[in-house]
């Protein structure tokens, strides 16, 4: 089953991603600064944060590109797998806090709290936070897509209320009572695991993780699409009523990939928090949600490797056009939004193969054999 | 001139005639004499003079500006200045030149005293010649609720001509029985009036009296306390209701033209909030032009502004339908994609022109302050929008009922295949729909300009709220989105002081998705295949 | 109606749906036996399809009853239940996975568990590519199986959804409209594809073109305005003044 799910496109990105695992740690730590091949640690840090976006890009062209399920709030899975993370983060700061309570995170002390609430327990252990960082963001799409798609909610609508889904959560999240550190969100960690947070080494482990991470997740995905199951999610996306006039209950598979989409992104967040040290409220904005899709319009839909190629173009775009003038930004990114959407469908990467594909064509090599366009996954059992 | 009179015959009564006949100043002059009691005698026997200057002294004396010099045992009014003091005579006030301070002692006020100056002044005060000044003497006379007051009081009901300040003398009367030893048919009088009243300060009163010695009165207070409570509940409710009217009203004005454009033609225009925030920029332009040019013209600005506003918003939104949207049909999510990329474009470019901080736009005269209504209280700007909100749908229904391209609108709305066979120039009812749309939104900015911070983020505030009022209307229905807008408004309001106002806005989302479940469509869902598919 | 539902495959008795007033579909009865080939005809709006949707769970009848093999109550499933009870549907449009191969189009139609997690690990059975190779035949599409189903003909469309019907192995079979869009050549083959597979299932085919019909020569039963007007052979129906009044009178 696994050899099915690599075909040669997905072994070269397994491999590549694999590489950068080992070599961007290697040559952050153990090659001198002087030298050409040394990678920063800012840039080792900038480049983790973009591994866990490219993640969290996979998760959303599994359910969008492969289900035409369009989630607009993918960024409260997102953050909600950070939030775990960071309460674990704040837990293990102990009394080493500004007000040093053994017990009870600083914002909680600042706002006379006496007690841990009650959601707040297990959170000193490791493997309970893990857990919870599937699990939260797991159990919320479980329950709401068990109601959307239950009732047949589609399309547009679907997208609408994804998007007030997320905006809810931010405004609960803003709340000081909500118990998660109100508009400042959870910060100041120290460390994981007993490894110093602010360390070269630690660093370097996270984005080592971040790229396993992604790997596992990539892996996970074409599994699935590569499946029967699969193929089944793609007759939900190119004509649904269809599929459940062939005796396929279309809410039930919608809602397993749903699910298992958001606990990626639960992952996602989990090991963002740390690298960026800091989650707030603002991680639930329905803009960031709906960024995230571009992501994996601009890199091509409903191709796994587009998604990560989107994720990082994008976020390279915007980390440079920032630094450089500010105001482009906003102007880049909406003008990116609509070239996409109107000159580039199949985005970048499919965009690019189409291309391939049409020389291919031209010199007339073994053109029978290859079969048609590569531009949809190819779902070969 | 009778007034005067009551008031001479009321303070004589406490006089016990003693100093009855003395002059201002041989009274004034008496004032150092003997202990507080005879001095609270004098005190009354200035105020019934009547003179109007008496006020003056017994202000200054319960201060204690009012002196005697050690040089002549005369009697001053005493200011800081000079060396010590300068002083004045206290009756004429014309001055007598300045004093080292020691060369003077006070006329001593105790504490009880300056509650007799006060007393005596509030039923001077409440005789004033002024209407305006009664009545303040009269709310005053409410707040302090004193006893003692209350002979005071009946003169001045009984000389009282105007209506609104009898009635607030007689309140003052009531809160005042109510804390003296009256008996219990006066106090049940008196409770009735609070009732009536049923205002927190009524109730405060009335709660301070459940615990009257007398079980009867103390009983009849409770009732009382019951029934005000009632009266305060319902126009809370009331104030909740208008509130949420108004919370509705712009609601409305925000969704409807996402309504239209959504219903025609099954996109969803991220752009929309935008377009509401270009009408309200439109305002703080049109404003600014005449300010520094025609300042007359102010009062006039918004209905300037309209016009303005639909045209720009309706321009743009005709722009990005051809534009954008046209080349994107039968792929409503790219649709949303790209709006959006065009809703974060339009919100830089405005935030590169005028800066990313508030705008000014000031409320013309006729859109500032407020009025009540028994307890409601309603602000003119939120009134008219709410009547703004309402004649905007109702042109907009009688564009969709009585004109060609209404009808050509409602056709396309119910099935674009089928009038597109017809004859019915889709692409052209788009660009028009989708402009009447972005238009509507323009002039949502000019209203919303007028209670929300003009910044180039207004629109995002809205955007997923109109769209919560869209699906949960229903789509390609006015009537829907009218009553989406009221209801939500409403609910919404209706939760903020249980549950706070985020949280109350959380409960509705969550209670929008949970509707959505039930009804998929929304609450006035079109039926029919072509909407099905 | 007497009819004992016993013995009956399908037992639609004094159905009715209103949209928004309007009443699609008005005291319909009809009775099929098993085995049974029968054409459905009637002007357009008649209230066909409609009735089809009920029958497959798309629309919920405001009143009736339909009975499918003799004992269960359709209204109270869904529609995939029903399909995998064994009611086949064919759309009134064409309706395959256009980015799918032919043969995985199939593959996705066999009978066969649905389970979200059976599906995750399923692979393809020798008996499942025997299954599909026979209908390749049966269907025509043998030289075609590896090419992406959009890139078929609107005929070969409808036969594929055909054979995608018959790879459920239903024991109803509705096919709403197939012949239309087809060449006169196709429209007889796809007549002999149906005659072929009447026997094994109980098949009811909705169709306007009366060619079609009388190739089919099976009995036929009038709709019109959501209630049967006459049923019999087609030369029967057709001498019926009420129905040639239908026909001609609009
Ligand atoms: N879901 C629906 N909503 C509203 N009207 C419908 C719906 N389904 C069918 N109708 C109406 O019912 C009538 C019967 O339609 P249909 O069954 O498609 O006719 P036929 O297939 O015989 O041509 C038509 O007038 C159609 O508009
Ligand atoms: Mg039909």
């Amino acid at each position: 089953m696994i050899l099915r799910a690599l075909d040669l496109k997905s072994q070269i990105f397994l491999a590549i991603t694999l590489i950068v695992a080992a070599l961007v740690p290697v040559l952050n730590l153990y090659v001198p600064e002087s030298s050409a091949f040394h990678v920063s640690s800012f840039a080792v840090a900038l480049f983790g944060k973009y591994l866990t976006y490219a993640l969290l890009a996979i998760s959303v062209d599994l359910i969008w590109g492969f289900c035409g399920i369009l989630s607009l709030g993918h960024g409260a899975f997102f953050a909600l797998g950070g939030y775990a993370m960071g309460m674990h983060l704040m837990r293990e700061i102990g009394d080493r806090g500004v007000y040093a309570n053994p017990l009870l995170p600083d914002f909680m002390v600042f706002l006379n709290w006496k007690e841990l609430p009650w959601f707040w327990h297990g959170f000193d252990m490791f493997w309970f936070a893990c857990l919870m960082v599937v699990l939260v963001p797991g159990a919320l799409a479980f329950v709401f897509g068990w109601f959307a798609f239950r009732s047949r909610v589609t399309g547009v609508y679907f997208s609408i209320i994804t998007q007030a889904m997320t905006y809810a959560l931010l405004l609960a999240f803003f709340r000081n009572d909500m118990g998660f550190g109100g508009n400042n969100g959870l910060t100041d960690f120290k460390d994981v695991l007993g490894y110093d947070l602010q360390s070269d080494t630690t660093r370097a482990g996270l984005f080592a993780l971040s790229a396993l991470a992604l790997a596992g997740g990539f892996l996970i995905c074409r599994l699935v699409v590569t499946s029967r199951l699969g193929k089944v999610l793609v007759s939900i996306r190119d004509a649904e009523s269809r599929t459940r006039f062939l005796g396929y209950r279309v809410e039930g598979y919608k809602l397993f990939v749903f699910t298992l989409s958001a606990m990626l992104a639960g992952v996602a967040g989990a090991l963002y928090v740390p690298q960026v040290g800091i989650i707030n409220p603002g991680e639930f904005s329905p803009a960031n949600s709906i960024e995230i899709v571009i992501w994996v319009a601009v890199g091509g839909r409903g191709l796994l490797v587009g998604a990560v190629v989107g994720a990082i173009i994008v976020n390279a775009a915007k980390t440079l056009l920032t630094g450089w003038v500010p105001e482009i930004w906003l102007f880049a990114l909406g003008a990116i939004f609509i070239f996409v959407t109107l000159f580039l469908p199949k985005g970048v990467l499919g965009g690019l193969s189409a291309f391939v594909d049409l020389i291919g064509a031209k010199t007339k090599s073994k053109s029978e054999a290859k079969g048609p366009s590569s531009t949809a996954p190819q779902l070969a059992e | 001139m009778l007034r005067t009179l009551a008031l001479s015959l009321l303070l004589a009564i406490g006089l016990g005639g003693a100093a009855a006949a003395q002059s201002l100043e041989e009274l004034v002059a008496a004032l150092p004499d003997g202990g507080y009691d005879d001095r609270a005698k004098i005190v009354r026997a200035i105020a019934a003079t009547g003179d109007p200057r008496a006020i003056g002294i017994l202000e200054a004396l319960s201060e204690g500006d009012i002196q005697q010099l050690k040089s002549d045992n005369s009697v001053v009014r005493v200011q800081k200045g000079g060396a010590g003091y300068l002083i004045f005579d206290p009756v004429t006030g014309e001055s007598r030149g300045d004093v080292k301070r020691r060369d003077a002692d006070k006329v001593k006020v105790n504490n009880g005293l300056r509650r007799e100056i006060a007393a005596v002044l509030g039923a001077m005060t409440l005789m004033s010649d002024d209407p305006n000044k009664r009545l303040e003497a009269a709310v005053t006379a409410f707040s302090t609720a004193d006893p003692e007051q209350i002979g005071a009081l009946d003169a001045a009901i009984e000389a009282e001509t105007v209506d609104k300040v009898k009635k607030a003398l007689r309140d003052a009367r009531a809160a005042s029985i109510m804390k003296s030893g009256a008996s219990l048919e006066e106090k049940q009088e008196a409770l009735d009036r609070l009732v009536g009243r049923g205002d927190r300060d009524a109730l405060s009163i009335i709660t301070a009296a459940t615990q009257d010695k007398d079980p009867a009165v103390a009983k009849a207070a409770a009732e009382a306390q019951e029934k005000v409570e009632r009266i305060r509940a319902m126009w809370s409710n009331a104030q909740n209701v208008w509130y949420g009217l108004s919370l509705g009203s712009v609601l409305m004005l925000a969704a409807i033209g996402l309504a239209i454009s959504f219903g025609v033609m099954g996109v969803i225009n991220m752009a929309h909030g935008e377009l509401v925030m270009l009408g309200a920029y439109a305002t703080y332009m049109v404003q600014e032009v005449i300010r520094n040019s025609a300042p007359h013209l102010f009062d006039y600005s918004l209905l300037i502004a309209l016009p303005i506003a639909f045209c720009l918003s309706g321009g743009v939104g005709v722009a990005i339908e051809r534009g954008v949207c046209r080349w994107l049909y039968g792929r409503p999510l790219e649709t949303l994609l790209a709006t959006w990329g065009v809703s974060l474009i339009l919100q830089q470019t405005v935030r590169s022109i005028f800066g990313p901080t508030n705008k000014e736009v000031g409320n013309p005269s006729w859109m500032s302050g407020a009025f009540d209504i028994g307890q409601l209280s309603v602000t003119y700007n939120r009134l008219w929008i709410f009547v703004f909100a309402l004649v905007v749908f109702g042109l907009l229904l009688l564009i969709l009922k009585k004109t060609p391209i209404g009808l050509q609108m409602r056709a396309v709305t119910q099935n674009r295949r089928m009038a597109d066979a017809m004859g019915v120039k889709t692409g052209w009812v788009d660009a028009m729909t989708f402009g009447l749309g972005a238009g509507i939104a323009g002039l949502a900015g000019v209203a919303l300009s007028q209670i929300d911070n003009v910044s180039p983020n207004l629109g995002q505030g809205y955007i997923v709220d109109s769209f919560m009022v869209v699906v949960f209307g229903g789509v390609g229905n006015l009537w829907g989105a009218l009553a989406g807008a009221f209801t939500l408004g409403v609910v919404n309001k209706f939760l903020e002081p249980y549950a706070g106002a985020v949280l109350a806005k959380v409960l509705v989302l969550v209670f929008i998705i949970l509707f959505i479940q039930r009804r998929p469509r929304g609450l006035f869902a079109l039926r029919g295949r072509a909407v099905e598919n | 109606m007497t009819v004992s539902t016993a013995d009956t495959m399908l037992y639609l008795n004094g159905v009715s749906v209103a949209f928004d007033g309007f009443k699609a579909i008005n005291e319909l009865s009809l009775v099929l036996e098993e085995g049974e080939m029968r054409a459905v005809v009637g002007p357009n709006g008649a209230g066909k399809t409609t009735m089809m949707d009920i029958i497959t769970g798309k629309t919920r009848p405001d009143k009736g009853e339909v009975i499918f093999a003799g004992n269960v109550d359709l209204t109270k499933h869904d529609e995939a239940g029903i399909a995998r009870m064994g009611v086949g549907r064919k759309f009134q449009k064409p309706t395959v996975f256009e980015t799918h191969t032919v043969e995985d189009n199939l593959l996705l139609s066999l009978k066969g568990s649905r389970g979200v997690f059976d599906l995750l690990f399923a692979r393809r059975t020798k008996a499942e590519q025997a299954r599909i190779d026979e209908l390749l035949d049966l269907i025509r599409l043998g030289d075609r199986r590896s090419e992406k189903a959009a890139a078929l003909s609107h005929g070969q469309k409808q036969w594929l959804e055909i054979g995608m019907l018959l790879a459920q192995d239903p024991k109803v079979l509705l096919v709403d409209e197939p012949a239309a869009g087809m060449t006169d050549a196709e429209t007889m083959q796809t007549a002999e594809l149906l005659r072929q597979v009447a026997g094994e299932h109980t098949v009811m085919v909705v169709e306007h073109d009366m060619d079609f019909v009388r190739a089919l020569g099976v009995k036929v039963t009038v709709l019109h305005e959501g209630s049967v007007l006459a049923e019999g052979s087609l030369d029967h129906v057709s001498s019926n003044p009420k129905v040639i009044d239908v026909y001609l009178g609009r």
